[in-house]
């Protein structure tokens, strides 16, 4: 039973600042949500309005149905992990863990139980007498984790946890997140972070923030295939989707359109008549590229490659369409003898064709 | 630091040289001082403290008990003794009967006097007076110049703690510090804690009110003080000399920089760890009680030098809030009635200076790391 | 033994009261208003009250204490100062216009301010010179340690110290003060040091120099380490030799805590008292200001009026450097 539920939330600091606008989400229990979006879109800000560390300008936050706007964070039920882990450097783990349940003067014997589950949960056992500064990157992180753990909560927050940890950590530690998700099906879980990898491998749903508004809302895969706008189709993926402004000369079944360099496209999605004329943007994923074979084969990229990246299991094409004109990615499979100067031409399956209007809203897909 | 290896040795050497100059000048004042307190007094007196361990020249003088001692020896009378009252390796170089020549004659030799008189002091110090007639009335006076070895002593110490009373001042000096360095090492821990993370109107005016307290001159209290001292004094019937009264008037004068120093340094503590507490459901006081007076350990020990450094070390707030007399008068206090009245005795001065400072020097030089992490947080940034 | 325990005791009651107030009365606050075990709503309505209060409880005593002993007593100096002796008629500016027809008191200006110029510059100057030198050698520490020492001596038990060295025998006595024996020994005449006018000044002077230099040095020595190598390899490269090193690219990036350093050395030497005090009690026209207002403090009785005028005067010399601190403090706090 923990369901959040925020309505018209809204973030406005003293200096009248709006930094959340209008903020409408339901979390189910049990779901593990990620807020992510690029550094400044406020998605801290939410996390912190959720635990009660930022008070709520507007709107209301409901846990369990409960209007938690003014309560103390140590009431909501809920337990938070911080990004430079925020363990008590004068406490040795086991007292970090133990400090909520102390606070809340449970007794002795239930708070060791509680103390010992969690770190024998995450291998901590053996550490439990030292502090915080005799231990690792890693397992301060997971000292952090263990203490919001041993709190038993409705809701664990968890903001960037992530992000001090190197490369090699950050997929272990990423891993371990996962399994500590399947361990507990009950909990929900909110997770902040900016890296996109993390957002689609732990989420049941992302929720992309830009700005202080939500753009999307949705499945990791959802946000990928069907980006809401320009904004998450380019967030979502790397090298990011290639954006070229175009023409609609043809609104009659499947669109058609006319990119300013002059190539005729045609996709699978239905238009309105009285759009024809209307200035879009084409979108196309560098990974959905492939070099034309055969003259069947619509071009839909051509021009002069610019740089070559080889990165062994791909090649990345910078090519240059245009004299002004952004460079177009394309991200080929294995190693691929171009280089610069050479020209290419590129193809894409019209399924995998993305197409905005001018407002950079997507245009629904039939 | 960067120095290229072929104008490196004559340039460390002339620095080298240098510090070393350094360091003795400024060590040869407090060394000159303990070297002193520990010399005879008499010494003290005649030779500077340097020459302490070479034997010194000592002009002396001593008067021949008599009559009781003297014996008959071949028809005249003797008396034997020895002219040194301290047993040792001084050694009469000449000596002399009268103050007009104290140096007539050397060591060994025997110098005629009037009425038939002799008079013979050897190097040792044993003399030989002999007279034809019976010895009466006052004993002769035997002036001799001794090469006396050095001798130390903690005479000078017993003195000053017994009879001039520093040992009282010792006791009254703990009595003002000790309360004097915590009660403002509390207050200023909480104000500080409040001004750094909780939120109230006024907060950034009085930050910057602390800030400007910090230079503002001791000379500026103390007249109005004294006399509101004098007013409450006489209200409580306690008289306005009162230790709380000088506990109170010394952290009021701490607590600016306790508070400059404490906030700056509760500001720095990584806000996480205090909203990690929130969520974990302590209390504000909860938190300073178990996250903040814990992690802020390092500059409250090095305020609490600073003031124990202050606070033993003032003469002024001692001299206008605490009585000039017997029970109150601190070490500072004691040690400059002595300047006044035994402004030559340098075997008291120097021994009353010492026991001032020896307390602080061993503070300085058991915390000193402390104190510099203090000062270095209070002035870089 | 038995002051001993009277002592302790005394000093338990002191620090107890003072834990007492912060303990009970936040206990007392957590008492009225609890934020446990209660309903939401009057959870959240307790919070936001003991949110409000506990700030105050926190600072009060801070507060009071400093509202009393320091800022109080800055107007009420200030209203002394246009009373008579005894602080009960008004009289005017008379006490301003006896100040500034005081022979006495432009002595003790003048002199204050040859010890402005001299202690501060001297005692910075020295320090900066020993912090750089220290740097370059092995037992730099030990030597640091042994000059930062005379921080931790009474201003009165350095008087003694350099009275002791100052001391003067009159005829062919032995020297028994270095500085006379120093001279003696290169066949000079020994002289009463403090008694001889103007230049007994700077003999009094050098105590506080030799005090404050290990001060100075400890800072500008944190400083100097602060800077970052790479500046210094730079110059190395650009061909700068090690004094053009020195005054170009070191001293320019810790001009800073240089000033630092100067203003808080300025403001102590404002303030000297104990010294002159114990050397010469102001006397062979040794006076200073602070020196001078506790003289009339209690001279035949106490004059608060003519006090009162003394200690503002040494405020206001101090007023500038109060600004430039709030302000400087101002920006490093827009800076975090």
């Amino acid at each position: 039973m923990a369901d959040l539920k925020l309505t018209n939330v809204k973030k406005i600091y003293d200096n009248n600042v709006e930094v959340m606008r209008d903020i409408n989400l339901d979390i189910k229990q049990g779901e593990f949500i990620v807020f992510v979006g690029p550094s400044g879109c406020g998605k801290s800000t939410l996390l912190r309005m959720i635990s009660g560390l930022e008070s709520i300008s507007g709107g209301t936050l409901e846990i369990d149905g409960d209007v938690v706007n003014d309560i103390p964070p140590a009431l909501r039920g809920i337990a938070m992990v911080f990004q430079s882990y925020a363990l008590y450097p004068h406490m040795t783990v086991y007292d970090n863990m133990a400090f909520s349940l102390q606070i809340a003067k449970v007794n002795k014997e239930e708070i060791d139980k509680q103390v010992r589950k969690a770190a024998d949960m995450l291998q901590l056992t053996s550490y439990l007498d030292r502090l915080p500064k005799a231990l690792s990157g890693g397992q301060r992180q997971r000292v952090a984790i263990g203490r919001a753990i041993v709190r038993q909560p409705k809701v664990f927050l968890f903001d960037e946890p992530l992000s001090n940890l190197d490369a090699a950590l950050r997929v272990a530690t990423r891993m371990e997140i996962a399994n500590l998700k399947e361990s507990m099906p009950e909990s929900t879980m909110i997770y902040v972070t900016h890296d996109q990898v993390e957002a689609m491998t732990l989420a049941d749903r992302i929720v992309l923030l830009s700005a202080g508004n939500i753009e999307q809302v949705g499945a990791p895969l959802d946000l990928y295939e069907n980006p809401a706008n320009v904004f998450v189709a380019k967030f979502i993926g790397s090298p990011a989707m290639n954006i070229m402004p175009a023409t609609i000369t043809n609104s009659e079944n499947d669109a058609e359109l006319t990119l300013n360099t002059g190539h005729l496209v045609q996709m699978p999605i239905r238009l309105n008549s009285s759009e024809k004329g209307l200035l879009a943007q084409f979108g196309v994923r560098p990974e959905d590229l492939t070099v034309c074979q055969s003259e069947a084969d619509t071009v839909v990229v051509e021009g002069d490659v610019s740089f070559v990246e080889s990165l062994g299991e791909a090649t990345l094409l910078y090519v240059k369409t245009q004299e002004g004109a952004e460079l177009v990615v394309a991200k080929l499979a294995g190693t691929l003898q171009y280089k610069r100067g050479d020209k290419v031409s590129l193809t894409a399956k019209p399924e995998k064709m993305h197409l905005f209007n001018a407002a950079g809203d997507n245009y629904r897909r039939l | 630091m960067v120095s290229s290896a072929n104008t490196r040795s004559p340039l460390t050497f002339v620095v080298h040289l240098t510090v070393l100059f350094l360091v003795v000048m400024w060590t040869i004042p407090t060394a000159g001082l303990f070297i002193s307190s520990i010399r005879d007094k008499d010494q003290l007196s005649v030779s500077g403290w340097w020459t302490a361990l070479s034997a010194s020249e000592q002009r002396l003088v001593t008067r021949i008990e008599i009559p009781k001692d003297q014996t008959m020896e071949n028809g005249v009378y003797v008396i034997r003794g020895n002219v040194f009252t301290q047993a040792g390796d001084s050694s009469v170089q000449q000596f002399g009967y009268s103050s007009l020549k104290p140096q007539a004659f050397e060591a060994g030799t025997k110098a005629q006097m009037k009425r038939g008189k002799t008079l013979i002091v050897q190097a040792n110090g044993d003399y030989v007076i002999t007279s034809p007639k019976a010895f009466k009335g006052r004993g002769q006076r035997v002036f001799y110049t001794a090469e006396v070895p050095p001798r130390f002593t903690l005479d000078n110490y017993r003195e000053v703690l017994t009879s001039e009373g520093l040992g009282k001042s010792f006791i009254n000096s703990l009595t003002v510090t000790i309360p004097a360095t915590i009660i403002p090492i509390l207050m200023a821990a909480f104000a500080a804690y409040a001004l750094a993370w909780m939120k109230f109107p006024g907060r950034a005016l009085m930050v910057a009110a602390v800030v400007g307290l910090l230079v503002v001159p001791l000379q500026m209290s103390l007249i109005p003080l004294l006399r509101s001292y004098n007013v409450i004094g006489e209200f409580l019937g306690t008289g306005s000399k009162t230790y709380v009264g000088i506990w109170l008037a010394h952290t009021a004068f701490g607590l600016p920089l306790a508070i400059y120093l404490l906030r700056n340094y509760i500001a720095g503590l990584p806000r996480e760890i205090i909203e990690s507490a929130r969520v974990d459901g302590a209390s504000e006081f909860d938190i300073f009680r178990k996250i903040i007076l814990p992690l802020s350990f390092p500059a409250l020990a090095s305020f609490s030098i600073f003031q124990f450094l202050w606070v033993w070390n003032d003469l002024l707030i001692a001299m206008v809030f605490l009585g000039n007399n017997e029970e109150q008068l601190v070490l500072t206090g004691r040690l400059r009635e002595l300047l006044g009245s035994r402004g030559g005795n340098w075997e008291i001065l120097t021994a009353s200076a010492f026991i001032t400072i020896i307390v602080p020097l061993c503070v300085f030089i058991g915390l000193q790391r402390f104190l510099v992490r203090g000062l270095l947080s209070g002035s870089v940034k | 033994m038995g002051q001993l325990i009277s002592a302790l005791f005394v000093m338990s009651i002191g620090v107890l009261g003072c834990a007492v107030y912060f303990y009970g009365s936040n206990l007392l606050l957590d008492f009225c208003f609890p934020t446990k075990n209660r309903p939401h709503l009057v959870i959240a309505r307790n919070l936001r009250i003991t949110n409000t209060i506990r700030p105050w409880l926190f600072i009060g005593p801070a507060l009071l204490a400093l509202g009393f002993y320091l800022i109080f007593p800055v107007f009420d100096s200030l209203r002394l100062s246009f009373l008579d002796r005894t602080g009960e008629n008004f009289i005017g500016f008379d006490n301003y216009r006896w100040l500034f027809s005081s022979a006495e008191f432009f002595e003790s200006f003048k002199n204050n301010m040859l010890w402005l110029i001299v202690v501060p510059t001297a005692a910075t100057f020295l320090g900066l010179v020993i912090a750089t030198m220290t740097d370059r050698i092995w037992w730099g520490n030990i030597a640091k340690s042994l000059i930062f020492m005379p921080m931790a001596i009474s201003f009165i038990g350095a008087s003694v110290i350099w009275k002791f060295i100052y001391d003067f025998r009159s005829g062919d006595d032995a020297q028994i003060g270095l500085l006379n024996a120093i001279v003696v020994f290169f066949g000079g005449e020994p002289q009463a040091w403090i008694t001889m006018p103007f230049w007994n000044n700077f003999f009094l002077m050098a105590i506080l120099i030799w005090i404050q230099t290990g001060f100075a040095m400890v800072i500008l020595s944190a400083a100097l380490r602060g800077i970052s190598e790479e500046t210094i390899e730079a110059a190395v490269l650009d061909g700068a030799n090690g004094v053009q090193i020195f005054f170009r690219i070191m001293v320019p990036q810790i001009w800073g805590t240089i000033a630092v350093v100067w203003t808080t050395i300025t403001i102590l030497v404002l303030k000297v008292f104990d010294i002159v005090l114990a050397m010469t009690n102001g006397q062979w026209n040794t006076q200073v200001l602070a020196n001078q207002m506790f003289d009339w403090m209690f001279r035949g009785g106490g004059d608060s009026g003519r006090g009162a005028v003394i200690a503002i005067i040494i405020m206001v010399l101090v007023i500038p450097i109060m600004v430039w601190n709030i302000r400087r403090a101002n920006a490093e706090m827009e800076g975090r």
